[in-house]
């Protein structure tokens, strides 16, 4: 399959997000500047994290108005795979393609560290090899991931499964010490209706090989792969 | 002669309920220097829009702006004040 990651200007793990796909997950990938009006045949396509735009006004409003996002919406709409890491989650419910809003953290300092996340919904299409209950170890780095939504709209995601991932303890318990920002309900990652798009503010692209500290995040990307099948040609030897 | 430009201010404020941690931040700094009277801070943004309206219909598009851009509906509400 064919990844593709779009460059805003001050995306910061773009690179990252390439290097997860190409050389850990061994993948096609392309990167897809912010002004492009053109997907490149990708079937997935990564928002990555950063401060695209510098994050002013709000993480992701300026960013959503970039040309190649008209594009992104519209493939999202027809079914396509979108997942939006941290900025790109910001910049996914500014566009409205996933909804609620990611405000300040609740202790308003800057949170750069590992996290534990409970898989909640594993047969979604960014989780479909894992377990469901199981406990990634992924890092978060972010300001503003404090998932808001309003109490009924939560109830909706909840009951249709939405919520794929919520912060935990190692031992995947559910708790306010695990919560890193404030979430409600501790949310870390969720879908659209269509369960094409996932947002999520930890950083799965950072966690693609034991010597960064784990390499659990590569179930995410291992998942689509499921999903899609790989491209990969076999060579003779 | 040209005619003067237009202004408009665009309040941007948290809807109710939404936590403003920055507020309650500022409002506890308050309480910390010793002034009780102030019970609860929210924070807001504010905008200066400087207009040259060419077409008469400026009512319609500072709305759209607000609600595309300067506000997040979904968290945030927005008042406009014009000279």
């Amino acid at each position: 399959m064919k990844f593709g990651v779009v460059t805003f200007p001050g995306s910061n793990c773009d690179y990252d997000s390439y290097a997860a796909v190409r050389f850990i997950l061994g993948e096609e990938v392309e990167f897809l500047w912010h002004k492009s009006e053109d997907l490149l045949g990708c079937d997935a396509v990564i928002l990555p994290g950063g401060f695209a735009h510098g994050d002013y006004l709000r993480a992701g409003a300026i960013a959503r108005f970039s040309p190649i996002m008209d594009k992104v919406v519209k493939y999202a709409h027809t079914g396509g795979v979108v997942i939006g890491i941290c900025n790109g989650f910001q910049v996914l419910t500014e566009s409205g393609l996933l909804p609620g809003a990611l405000i300040r953290n609740d202790h308003l300092r800057f949170s750069c560290k590992f996290v534990h996340l409970r898989v909640e919904n594993n047969e979604s299409k960014f989780t479909s090899v894992c377990k469901k209950g199981e406990v990634l170890k992924i890092p978060i780095a972010h300001g503003e991931g404090n998932y808001y939504h309003f109490d009924e709209d939560i109830s909706t995601l909840e009951d249709s499964g939405r919520v794929v991932f919520r912060y935990a303890t190692p031992e995947g318990e559910v708790t306010d010490e695990a919560n890193p920002n404030g979430s409600i309900n501790n949310i870390a990652g969720i879908t659209n209706e269509g369960g094409n798009v996932l947002g999520m503010m930890p950083h799965p692209e950072r966690a693609v090989e034991d010597i960064l500290g784990s390499s659990d995040g590569l179930r995410v990307f291992e998942s689509l792969r499921a999903c899609f099948g790989s491209s990969k040609k076999v060579v003779a030897s | 002669m040209m005619a003067e430009n237009k202004r408009a201010v665009v309040f941007v404020r948290l809807k109710d309920g939404v936590l403003d941690p920055q507020g309650v931040t500022i409002g506890k700094a308050l309480q910390q220097m010793g002034y009780d009277d102030f019970v609860s801070v929210r924070t807001g943004k504010f905008f200066e829009l400087e207009i040259n309206d060419s077409n008469g219909d400026i009512d319609k598009k500072i709305d759209e702006v607000c609600s595309k851009l300067l506000a997040n509906p979904v968290i945030e509400r927005y008042t406009v004040e014009r000279d």
